[in-house]
């Protein structure tokens, strides 16, 4: 059991303009936490995905809505929760096809969940009917690597 | 945002040059894409993205690449990377990009091997 845990949340109007928004949260936790720049920025590119298919899927591009990202930092790992309200759309149900297929498909369809697939070590879907659909992404810290100082201080 | 993304086009003899600067992501693709397509339908092929400075790239904008690339290639020419950041190398790199991409260290290495020919990275 982790001797702490903290949680961050952001709730941002379902646009694809708020990305870098999103980003940048992501980064400034994942720096935080102990991450390196190079990791960090992974884990800022996995979100961006998630939030993307939650804006152009779930939400079909309709900007009235809004999507929450909530992180909880502890000794063992950081867990993405990417929350929306819209059209359930489960990503890990779709197919992850080699990039060369993709090319000949002239499509981009997928890249992003292989990605999210690639960066994290565990990523699960979750919907609660009529309410909201969760995808949790979850990276473990390597062995030996920072540690986040206890409060937060850098 | 202040964060955002601009393309800069050029030319290098017969080569056309874009310069992407800053954020390529699902909100900044549509407008590379569009730029993209535009030198494709103006019967210009041979095409070097110089991305120096280039900070970040999602898939939505690793998709132009995708889309486009065997259009460029169909049409003689090819689009090729040259100069990209290791932190975003990172990305083309975990989807396999350097075995699909010709991609060089530098814009002008970029060029040349248009003049040699030379496709596969």
């Amino acid at each position: 059991m982790a001797s702490y845990e903290r949680t961050f949340c952001l709730q941002v109007p379902s646009s694809t303009e708020n990305l870098a928004l999103i980003r940048e949260f992501v980064s400034a936790i994942g720096e935080q936490a102990g991450f390196s720049e190079s990791e960090t920025m992974k884990l800022a590119l996995a979100v961006d995905e998630a939030c993307t298919n939650v804006i152009e899927h779930a939400y079909q591009n309709e900007e009235t809505h809004e999507v929450t990202v909530r992180v909880t930092v502890d000794e063992e790992e950081i867990a993405f929760e990417v929350v929306d309200r819209g059209r359930g759309f489960d990503p890990t149900q779709e197919p992850v096809l080699p990039v060369e297929e993709l090319i000949r498909r002239r499509s981009s369809g997928g890249l992003g969940l292989r990605l999210i697939r690639t960066i994290m070590d565990d990523v699960q879907y979750r919907i609660v009917p009529g309410q909201m659909n969760e995808l949790r992404m979850v990276k473990k810290r390597k062995p030996g690597g920072v540690k986040p100082e206890p409060g937060g201080s850098r | 945002m202040t964060r955002n993304f601009l393309i800069e086009t050029r030319n290098h003899g017969n080569v056309r040059i874009l310069a992407l600067r800053g954020f390529l992501d699902a909100h900044t693709a549509p407008r590379f894409e569009a730029a993209v397509e535009e030198e494709l339908r103006e019967g210009r092929s041979r095409l070097v993205a110089d991305c120096s400075g280039l900070d970040y790239i999602s898939s939505a904008g690793l998709g132009v690449f995708m889309t486009f690339i065997d259009e460029a290639r169909a049409a003689g020419g090819d689009i090729k990377l040259a100069s990209i950041q290791p932190k975003v190398y990172q990305i083309f790199d975990v989807l396999g990009f350097p075995a699909l991409f010709d991609i060089q260290p530098t814009v002008e290495e970029a060029v040349a091997r248009f003049e040699t020919g030379t496709r596969e990275g």
